[in-house]
């Protein structure tokens, strides 16, 4: 194999060096990151910059000023951690549901002797193309506390008690659950069965000539080989329990769950930042909410190891 | 540390795609949360001439906009030469408080005027309002209107906001209940009778007397309101009161009840969820009070109701107080943004505070008007929707109540208040029996 010949282009005129200039090597690189170091800047650097500053500041029409920590004192206070607390709790039990059953599912979804396959693809995604506020209110309705609801008239079916499904701690927790569940399930499973497309057919083949069972081949090839997905997943799912709001705002008609059972940090934002106008103490719970976020991703990719050198 | 920092910004750049990944997180589009209808970036464009004055204005409620696309046609026509083209946004509730919130932060971008809904109001005087003093076109007819509706809207001084209607409590009974259970509304004087008729409903029908919201605050609120006593919900001065003795005394009331079940609590927590509206549409409970604006709620959301529902003045505490409380509302503000102040306020001086425009917010909008001096017209006679649904006596129960609509005190922790109420105390109370003095203590003392 020859190596291609690079074309020298001579400087002799103006026109020369314009066409240099565009096909210079140094700048292009440049260029083609451009848009997404603007709309980041514009977008996120800049916002978050900004909500770090107002974090210090007490801020009403006419008379901001700096108030040093007291904004930071002030989230010291039992809803704030109620808050914090059910963003964990929530994110956590996200976690254990949607990153293992979507895995599987893809593996399912994937093998050659599933039936009905794009049946069961579309059905697993059409959940991700709803709108959050026509889903939370469905599910408000189907979780209601009458006779007559959807999951009353189930259990009742079953001969258990009717029940307040929003108006208790765990089981409103678990609505929240089947709604994330219902919503993220074929996000999470096209995105490892985008994964599995890359895994080449002959690592199967010569674990199968050495005698391995599906489950070995599962657990030996498949998930290793999946890691750096599941390692995207799992960061963006940290993400997106942190961020959940519209959910518990659209399940409760509000925020307004009994004793705060649905109050997350982004709904305590709200509440703060909009509902009582202080926007100091809102952007003071979003940069927390930046720091938690950020020192717990950054914990898990360290766990996950995605900062060690390449073996 | 090069790779240190490296790490952080491929942690960053992580957290940006997470951002966008999760692209649909956003509440612009969560339906408002007080069961209004709203119909989303309607603008109704009223006719124009060649030189009218272009004025933008901002709801969440559908009904106001068609008022006020009502009222700008009728303003054209007596004043062909101020004429006025209108541009009305209506919104979702929370987007257009959002919305209007940043406008005047931020200086540009607001409507020439807007409504603010009352518990949302005090957000908006915090500092130096950013919206106009009305009290040139307030003072002046001042005599006639009820003035504890202005007072709400007011800052040292300052009246910054006209609502639409007095907001007179009322209760609704539904007659055919009580009718079963030989229970007489018109017997029912003081709260202790309503508990015995509640008894007497419940025994011989198995139906409760009433519904008490728990994840919000208008029950409470107007027992609260309608006692002689100048402290609600907050002090006069403006301070939280959930501990005082007033609200104590009506959370107890309250609970007592919830326990005889007499009441229970509203399906959904509050009187303006879908399940409430189910559930009291088949004659679910016997009997709710809110304020007269609710109206609209039965006629829009219960309509097998038609004809069965009867209104009544609030009971009483003890007999010879108030039978009433002016509650809840929306104001009308005029920005300081705004190109054409002069020509707005007019406008809104007709619309609202004039005698044609009083009349117009009850044959339009069904709304108790803020004159009280209308409330005698004739042309308050007239059938509409509300008149067919509850009957023609709906003035006669107002002008009753006349003399006994008592104010309440709206300040800057009113939105804090009220979501502590929300989600804290009349759960606690009112669901899970804790004792009634020391969950207000406890929340009360929450809100510095």
């Amino acid at each position: 194999m020859s190596k291609p010949n690079v074309t020298r282009v001579k400087q002799t005129s103006g026109s020369t060096s314009i066409s240099s200039l565009l096909y210079s090597q140094k700048i292009a690189p440049y260029v083609f990151v451009l848009p997404f170091i603007i709309s980041f800047s514009v977008f996120f650097a800049y916002p978050v910059v900004s909500a770090f500053i107002m974090s210090f500041q007490e801020i009403v029409p006419g008379s901001s000023k700096f108030i040093g920590f007291d904004n930071y004192k002030e989230l010291w206070n039992p809803t704030f951690f109620k808050a914090i607390k059910n963003s964990t709790v929530y994110t956590a039990l996200t976690l254990l549901l949607l990153i293992p059953i979507p895995l599987v599912l893809a593996a399912f979804l994937n093998s050659k002797v599933m039936i009905f396959k794009n049946f069961f693809r579309s059905t697993l995604f059409i959940p991700a193309l709803t709108s959050v506020v026509v889903a939370g209110t469905i599910f408000r309705l189907a979780f209601g506390e009458l006779d007559g609801s959807l999951m009353n008239t189930f259990i009742t079916a079953l001969g258990l008690e009717k029940q307040r499904w929003l108006g208790d701690r765990w089981l409103g927790l678990m609505t929240l659950l089947i709604l994330a569940c219902w919503r993220w399930m074929g996000i999470n499973m096209l995105y490892f069965m985008a994964g599995l497309q890359n895994i080449s057919k002959e690592v199967y083949e010569s674990a199968e000539i050495d005698g391995a069972n599906t489950w070995k081949k599962f657990t030996n090839i498949t998930v290793p080989l999946l890691k750096p997905i599941t390692i995207y997943v799992f960061t963006i799912s940290i993400y997106g329990g942190y961020a959940m709001f519209t959910e518990s705002y659209m399940l409760w008609s509000g925020n307004r769950s009994p004793k705060d059972i649905g109050l997350t940090m982004v709904g305590y934002l709200y509440r703060s930042g909009w509902e009582q106008n202080n926007l100091g103490l809102g952007a003071a719970v979003g940069i927390v909410l930046l720091a938690i976020t950020f020192i717990i991703t950054f914990v898990q990719l360290n766990l996950f190891g995605l900062f060690k050198k390449e073996e | 540390m090069r790779k240190k920092s490296l790490s952080l910004l491929s942690v960053s750049l992580v957290m940006t795609l997470a951002l966008s990944a999760c692209g649909g997180n956003n509440a612009n589009n969560t339906a408002n949360n007080a069961g209004k209808a709203t119909n989303e970036g309607s603008g109704n464009t009223a006719p124009t001439t060649a030189k009218a004055t272009k004025v933008e204005f901002w709801t969440f409620q559908q009904l106001h906009a068609e008022f006020y696309t009502e009222m700008v046609k009728r303003w054209n026509a007596a004043n062909p030469d101020k004429t006025i083209e209108l541009v009305a946004n209506v919104s979702p509730y929370d987007d257009v408080h959002n919305k209007l919130l940043v406008a005047l932060q931020s200086g540009s971008g607001a409507p020439d005027f807007a409504d603010i809904e009352i518990s949302k109001f005090p957000n908006y005087i915090k500092g130096e309002p950013q919206l106009l003093p009305l009290n040139d076109i307030i003072d002046p007819e001042l005599d006639n209107l009820v003035k504890a509706r202005f007072d709400i809207y007011a800052k040292e001084g300052n009246y910054y906001g006209i609502d639409y209607h007095v907001g007179a409590s009322v209760i609704y009974y539904n007659k055919e209940i009580l009718d079963k259970a030989g229970v007489n509304a018109d017997d029912i004087k003081t709260w202790d009778d309503f508990a015995k008729a509640g008894k007497v409903v419940l025994d011989k029908t198995g139906i409760p007397m009433t519904t008490l919201e728990t994840s919000e605050q208008w029950s409470m609120w107007l027992q609260t309101a309608q006692l002689p006593s100048k402290d609600d919900l907050l002090k006069a001065d403006g301070t939280p009161n959930l501990d005082g003795p007033e609200v104590t005394q009506v959370m107890k009331w309250q609970q007592e009840q919830m326990k005889s079940g007499v009441a229970v609590g509203a399906p959904g927590g509050f009187h303006h969820a879908e399940e409430y509206f189910g559930f009291m549409g088949k004659g679910g409970a016997a009997s709710v009070w809110m304020p007269l604006w609710y109206m609209g709620r039965f006629t829009d959301s219960m309509p097998d109701l038609k004809g069965k529902m009867v209104i009544r003045p609030m009971p009483a505490w003890s007999a010879g107080e108030p039978r009433s409380a002016g509650m809840g509302g929306t104001a009308t503000v005029i920005t300081n943004q705004t190109k054409s102040e002069d020509i707005v306020k007019q406008f809104l001086s007709f619309a609202k505070l004039s005698k044609e425009g009083s009349l117009a917010t009850w044959t339009i909008l069904g709304f108790d008007p803020l004159r009280s001096d209308v409330w005698n017209d004739p042309a308050m006679k007239a059938t509409n929707k509300f008149t067919e649904y509850f009957g023609s006596n709906i003035f006669d129960v107002l002008t009753e109540v006349k003399d006994e609509i008592e104010g309440i005190n709206i300040g800057e922790k009113t939105p804090q208040v009220i979501d502590a109420i929300k989600t804290q105390s009349n759960v606690r109370i009112l669901l899970d029996n804790e004792d009634t003095e020391k969950v207000l203590k406890d929340v009360n003392s929450g809100l510095k």
